[in-house]
């Protein structure tokens, strides 16, 4: 029993990144109809972003209080990986807005294949694994045969904060009625007076941010390298696919699922199938309903 | 002074002169309505006034302010609404929804206010449903303020798109085609609203319709466009009498 309830909370903390990186592709499907594909590597620039900051805090201010040291790189990175977001939308998937959706798509692929080897190539980063420092005290609580670190509940804390702050703004705040006019009818939106090109800023903003979120939390609890961003950026991408592409909660939901899919496929089989248990979940799903948990089935034009 | 202030302006669609040098000056307060047959460019000329496209040539100045090359967005918070004759209401959204969204460029709060509840926030939002459901009273809505827009037959839906226009609090209304696929009864209601809301909000309107019943009652001057061109202008009574637009437009017999 004990076995089972730590898994649930290692599931709980894997799915809650997986959820925070879903959360990005979700947003920006749902506003463009586009997969930006290079998601995943922008989760891992922020890893690098939190790495470098947190690294240079702790040598400049090494008596700072951990929760000084723990907000500020998170702020820092999530500012940094938005700002590169919003670049990245600007000079690559902006002029392509009218193009057909494939060609987005392959540039999207094309700019995560330039992050990866660009942060290969960066000196200072290079194809090495890396750590980031320790940003809070590790602390193993134990009750009753199940440990919970103090990194993990920071991990499920503040993921669970941040899904109730993005949920907040997309559903009671005009911006985020302004994200859904969008993706319903780009043409009326502007002559409601939406500014179409602020709005999709900010969500790759918000998109990118979180993930940033996602991106420090995990750098906490796992090494870091430059390619990270392929397999993570996968799973997020199924997550919200399972969940329902464009659909907020969809993505929360199907990050969680494959937190659990990732930590409960080596109870029952060899660890080695997890990806092949992930991806069968995908075409399952893509098969039997395509529209994902949440997703709202499309009526069938005649 | 002139509210709207149209010089030359003309447009092309690659080898299509869409719009051929027309020109217009809209005083505070009138109601112009533009006629033609289909094709003749009017919607064009609503879309070169509200941004979406960028005229090949000519000038357009809301207020004394040149419109070219502004955004549609920041066009539309001059004071400039418009409703559509292919209504296009967010379908998904609800009746309220299609109403408060309108209200976003007068919506001050930033997304920090939002998240931490401070109390513009509140206040702002409140004041916004406010005059959301005010609007949907006005048209006769807002018992329907919760359901999707999507589920409002036609005449709402059509109701519904001048009530969001107004959200925009504009100074000018574009109206295209308000009476397309009404019977008479509804266009008699139609051109009360028109003439209510007209005086209620001191709107200058400039309107697009085929129904000639509703043009010769409610505007007082009338622009007429064939292919392009401006055929005619002048008071209902003069356009028509103008042999060019009975040819061009009425059709041989007269009409009325």
């Amino acid at each position: 029993m004990e076995f089972y309830i730590q898994q649930v909370l290692n599931a709980l903390q894997v799915g809650s990144v997986y959820a925070l990186i879903a959360l990005g592709y979700t947003m920006v499907y749902g506003i463009l109809t586009m997969i930006n594909f290079a998601h995943g590597d922008i989760f891992m620039v922020s890893t690098y972003l939190a790495f470098f900051f947190s690294t240079f805090f702790l040598a400049v201010f090494s008596n700072a209080s951990p929760l000084l040291v723990f907000v500020s790189t998170l702020l820092v990175a999530m500012f940094g990986t938005a700002l590169l977001a919003v670049l990245i939308e600007r000079v690559a998937y902006k002029p392509l807005r009218t193009a057909p959706r494939i060609s987005a798509v392959i540039t999207a692929l094309g700019v995560g294949l330039f992050l990866e080897n660009f942060m290969v190539a960066f000196k200072p980063v290079g194809p090495a694994p890396r750590f980031l420092p320790p940003l809070i005290p590790q602390i193993n609580y134990t009750f009753g045969g199940v440990t919970v670190s103090s990194i993990q509940i920071v991990i499920i804390v503040v993921s669970a904060l941040v899904m109730f702050l993005l949920d907040t703004i997309v559903r009671r705040t005009m911006v985020g009625m302004a994200m859904r006019a969008i993706s319903w009818d780009k043409f009326t939106a502007p002559l409601m007076g939406i500014p179409v090109d602020r709005v999709i800023s900010l969500t790759f903003a918000l998109g990118a941010s979180i993930a940033a979120v996602g991106g420090t939390l995990y750098g906490m609890a796992y090494t870091i390298d430059p390619y990270m961003g392929i397999r993570i950026g996968w799973w997020a991408f199924i997550s919200a696919v399972v969940g329902g592409i464009g659909n907020i909660r969809g993505a929360m939901l199907g990050g969680f699922i494959l937190g659990f899919v990732e930590i409960f496929t080596p109870v029952f089989l060899p660890s080695t199938y997890r990806d092949f248990v992930a991806f069968s979940l995908l075409l399952l799903l893509l098969i039997f309903r395509p529209t994902g948990i949440l997703g709202r089935p499309v009526a069938q034009k005649v | 002074m002139t509210l709207l202030q149209i010089r030359s302006l003309t447009h092309w669609f690659g080898g299509l002169r869409a719009v051929h040098d027309f020109n217009l000056d809209l005083l505070p307060g009138e109601l112009v309505a533009i006629i033609g047959p289909n094709g003749a460019g009017k919607t064009t000329i609503f879309n070169l006034i509200t941004g979406v496209y960028v005229p090949s040539q000519g000038e357009i100045r809301f207020e004394g302010q040149s419109l070219i090359g502004l955004q549609p967005h920041e066009i539309i918070s001059l004071g400039i609404a418009r409703t559509f004759q292919n209504i296009r209401l967010f379908k998904e959204l609800s009746v309220l929804d299609n109403v408060r969204i309108a209200h976003y460029a007068r919506t001050h709060y930033s997304i920090w206010e939002a998240l931490l509840r401070l109390p513009r926030f509140g206040q702002e939002e409140q004041r916004v449903r406010y005059e959301a459901l005010e609007l949907l009273d006005i048209f006769g809505l807002a018992d329907l303020a919760e359901v999707p827009a999507k589920s409002l037959p036609y005449g709402q839906q059509r109701r519904l798109e001048m009530a969001r226009a107004l959200a925009i609090a504009p100074k000018l209304l574009l109206l295209d085609e308000p009476a397309a696929g009404m019977n008479p009864a509804e266009i008699d209601q139609l051109m009360d609203t028109i003439r209510w809301i007209r005086a209620e909000f001191r709107l200058t309107i400039l309107l697009i319709e085929h129904q000639m019943r509703v043009v010769m009652n409610i505007a007082e001057r009338i622009k007429v466009l064939d292919f392009g061109q401006t055929i005619a202008e002048g008071t209902p009574q003069e356009v028509q009498r103008n042999p060019r637009v009975i040819e061009a437009y009425l059709g041989e017999e007269t009409i009325l």
